[in-house]
This record gives C-alpha cells, structure tokens and sequence, in this order.
C-alpha cells in the first residue's frame, strides 16, 4: 500500500521541477529546434523541387533540341532528296536536249548533204548533159559530114516511127 | 592513421556498451551484499524488504559500498519550516532533535519521535515532508542534463542553420522527429505544433529517468518513473492540458450523448472516462517500472535466497536478458505514454466528431 500512496513532497517537488523544465525546454530548446528542423525541411524541399524543375526545364530542352534536330534532318533529308531530283532532271534534261540538238544537227547535216548532193547531182548532171550534147554534136557532126549516112538514118527513123 | 583511431574508437564503444550491460547485472549484487553483511549473519535474508526498500524513495542517495550522500531534509510542521541534513537520521533509527520536534527515519520515512525513540503519531499528522529525496535530487540531475543536452542541440542548430545534424544533434534528431511525425502529426493533427514542446518533454523526461533508473551505480539505480507520486503528477499535467484545450465536440460528446436516454448511463461512464484515462496512464508507467525493477532485483536476490554464488551462473544472464528487456520498455513506456497524451489530446480538439448529434 506503501507502494501506491503518492508522498506530497515529491509531487510537490515533481510539479515545479516539471514545470520548470518544460517552460525551460520548451522556450530555449523545442521550439528553436524545431524551427530550425522545419526551415530546414522547408529548403531542402524548395531544392529538391527547384531541382524537379530544373530537370524539366533540361528534358524540355533536350526535347526541344531533339525536335530541332530531327527537323534539321529532315529538311536536310529533304533538301538533298530534291537537289537529287533537281540533277537527275538537269542531267535528263540536258541529255535530252542534246540528243535533240545532235539529231537536229545530224537532221541538218542530212539536209545540207541531201541539199550540196542534189547541188553535185545537178552539176554533174548539167556537166553530162554538156558533156553529152557536145559529144553527142561532135558525133553528130562528125556523122552527118556526108550525104548517104543523113539519108539512112532519117530512113531509119521513119521506120522506127512505123513501127510505132 | 586516422582512420585507424576511428576504427579503435568504434571498437571501444563496443566493449563499453557490453560492459555496462554486463554491469547492469553484475553491480546489484555488491550492492546487495555489502547491505546485508554489516545487518548480521543471524539475520535471515527478505528479498521482500530489501526490493521494497530499493523502489521506495529515500533520504539519502547510496554511493558506493557504505558510503552515502546526505540528501537535504526539509520538513513543513505546524510550528514552521525545518531543514536539516539526512546525515543527522543516519544510521537509520537514530533520533535527531529538530528546532520543533525530534524525528526519526522508520522505513525510510520521517517520523516525529520523542528521545527513546517512541513514534509522536499526533505530532507526525502535523509534519509534512518536502525533503529534497533521491528521487528529487535524481529528477534534478536529469533535468539538468536534459537541459545539457538539448540546449546544446538548440545552439548547434543556431550556429551551423540549414546544415545537416552534427554530433549530438544526430543522436536526438531522429527521435524529436519520431515524436513529431510519428507520434503528434497523426494523432492530435494539424494544430500538433502547440503540443510539441510538452510531448517532446514527456518523452524525455520519461526515457531518462527510464534508462537512469536501471543503471545500477552511483548517478542511476533510483526509481523516479516507478514512483506513483511522479506519474500522478505526470498524468494530472495531461488531464488538465487535455480537459483545458478540449473543444465543443468533446464536452458535447460527454454531457450530450446520442440517443437522449442513454444519458443517465453515458454521461456518468464519459464522467468517468475523463479521469480514467490519466489513471491509466498514472498506473501503467508506474507498474511497468517498478515491475522491472522488482524483477530485476528478485533475480540477483536469488543468489542469496540459495547461499551459494553458483546460482549467479542462472540469475546473471537472466538479469542481464531482464536489463534488455528494461531498455525495450524504457523507450517504449515513454514512447506509449508520449503516444497515449497526444492521442487524448487528439480526442478532445478534433473538429468533426463521430456521435456528433444533428
């Protein structure tokens, strides 16, 4: 019974001493510590999110970079797929028109040959027929020297034309 | 090299921390038995006596061996204030003439005896004792060391602000946090923080007094958190600050219960629920100190009850398993009571109540 029966002096002196240390803690120690712990949690927290932000602001970036990139590539891709296209239709084009020209050449130089033969052929022609004319007088001539030989042949001639 | 001495260091610790627990069981023994020695080999042995005698509180704090220090006695009588050193009343039985009355220790307690050594019981009604006892001297010691360390904790964080803790900081940080997060936060809710600063000294001043009480030399070896007087008053401190902080709904909750004729059964169970819920607290701390430390005792006791030291081979280990056992309740009574106020705490200012009546 001895054992459960509180004694007055020492709940008298547990009381102030309690009181004490609580008012002693509390205002000199809880409190300054857990201000302390708390602006301490408050600016590791602001870090750590400055920091999230700071990554998304780096993704982003990357991202964007990327973005940029891939666009860069492309219109490289499709710049040099229509500087191909552009040189294969010069290439084409310029075979093209030198074909064109070669056969208009080669045409031309058809005509000029078709042209300066019909040229020869006609001289040569005219040159024969000179040729033969005088040939033909010379003979003629020669031939038609005496009488006789006049007769026979106009004789001749009159029979071919019975004939015909 | 540095690194070397670090590692010895560590390694000191160690063995430091074995030895204080292998003294936690070795010390009662000495202790024991140079108290029982000089009474005589006739006398039989009462482990009953002698438990009791170490709960109880006393006038004088045991050093070593035979030597004690006198604890200051001051007695509030009828006629006026008395002080005196305990010294006077030792051995005990040895009567003391006082400026009004002459006293007399009986189971180390003062009683108002006249020379032969006869108890005054109509002049002892007249004295109360406020002596500054070994439980007070020793709830002194504690709280100046509370006051040690944790002012220094609060400098610390004064002069190195926002740095990661340091030193002792290190040590105490985690368990103002455990109060914090683990213990106010969830029970009492957001107003947690006007409570902090008497949670966080409920706390330690139970968990000091706790691990002082079971180390069994000079400074410890008290019994203060398995004194009744000490939880009473503990326990009142939480009735008031629990029934003064209380909202409308707890009052309601307890004068109005739902349904109207259950209120000649609710209001005098809630009456009685106000009081015994400190009760519990008062009770539960005091049983589960004393408890150990009867265990404890009862254990290096059974040396004695046998005669032979070859009973120490049983009773050491199994005290020095006890003592374990001591630290765990150590940290968890204070935590249990910690957890238990704020809990109340968090019953009497909740906003929205569950038997709220519409």
């Amino acid at each position: 019974m001895e054992l459960v029966t509180p004694e007055v002096g020492l709940v008298f002196w547990t009381l102030i001493s309690f009181l004490i240390l609580l008012f002693l803690l509390g205002k000199f120690a809880w409190k300054p510590i857990l201000a302390a712990i708390n602006e301490r949690e408050q600016s590791i927290e602001t870090a750590l999110s400055r920091a999230e932000a700071v990554k998304e602001e780096m993704a982003r970036l990357t991202g964007e970079n990327e973005a940029l990139l891939k666009s860069a590539r492309a219109e490289r891709d499709a710049i040099l797929s229509e500087a191909t296209k552009v040189k294969n239709q010069i290439i084409s084009d310029a075979k093209d028109a030198a074909q064109k020209e070669g056969s208009r050449q080669i045409e031309l130089a058809r005509i000029e040959i078709n042209n300066r033969k019909a040229i020869a052929m006609a001289d040569v022609k005219n040159q024969v027929a000179s040729l033969s004319l005088e040939i033909a007088e010379k003979v003629l001539r020669k031939q038609f020297e005496d009488q006789k030989k006049q007769d026979e042949l106009v004789k001749d001639l009159l029979r071919d034309v019975k004939l015909s | 090299m540095i690194n070397g001495s670090i590692l010895k260091t560590k390694i000191f610790n160690i063995t430091l921390i074995c030895a204080f627990f292998l003294a936690l069981g070795a010390f009662p023994t000495k202790a024991l038995s140079q108290e029982n020695k000089p009474e005589g080999g006739e006398k039989k042995f009462n482990p009953q006596e002698i438990i009791m005698e170490h709960i109880a509180d006393k006038h004088e704090w045991h050093m070593y061996g035979k030597s004690y220090l006198p604890l200051p006695i001051i007695l509030y009588t009828d006629k006026g204030l008395e002080t005196f050193s305990s010294a006077h009343l030792q051995p005990q039985g040895t009567v003391y003439a006082g400026k009004y009355y002459s006293y007399m220790l009986v189971n180390n307690k003062i009683k108002v005896a006249d020379t032969n050594g006869k108890i005054d019981e109509v002049n002892n009604k007249k004295v109360l004792d406020f002596s500054i006892t070994q439980n007070v001297a020793s709830m002194w010691m504690t709280g100046i060391i509370l006051i040690l360390v944790f002012f220094s904790m609060s400098s610390a964080y004064r002069k190195r602000p926002g740095k990661g803790p340091k030193g002792i900081q290190s040590w105490m940080e985690p368990l103002v946090l455990f109060i914090r997060d683990d213990v106010a936060l969830p029970n009492i809710g957001v107003k947690y923080k006007a409570y902090m600063p008497l949670l966080l000294t409920i706390f330690f001043f139970i968990l000091i007094n706790n691990i002082f009480g079971m180390i069994p030399v000079f400074p410890g070896a008290f019994n203060l958190t398995g004194n009744i007087a000490v939880t009473l008053v503990l326990s009142v401190i939480v009735l008031l600050v629990v029934n003064l902080k209380a909202n409308k709904y707890y009052w309601k909750h307890i004068f109005v219960p739902n349904p109207w004729w259950l209120f000649p059964i609710m209001i005098p169970v809630e009456i009685v629920s106000i009081f015994s819920k400190p009760i519990a607290l008062m009770i539960r701390l005091f049983a589960n100190i004393t408890a150990g430390h009867i265990i404890v005792l009862s254990l290096i006791s059974l040396i004695y009850i046998f005669g032979t030291q070859w009973a120490a081979v049983v009773s050491v280990p199994f005290t020095v398993f006890i003592d374990c056992i001591e630290v765990l309740v150590a940290f968890l009574q204070a935590y249990i009571f910690t957890m238990l106020t704020s809990l109340f705490i968090g019953m009497a200012i909740q906003e929205h109540h569950d038997h709220e009546v519409i």
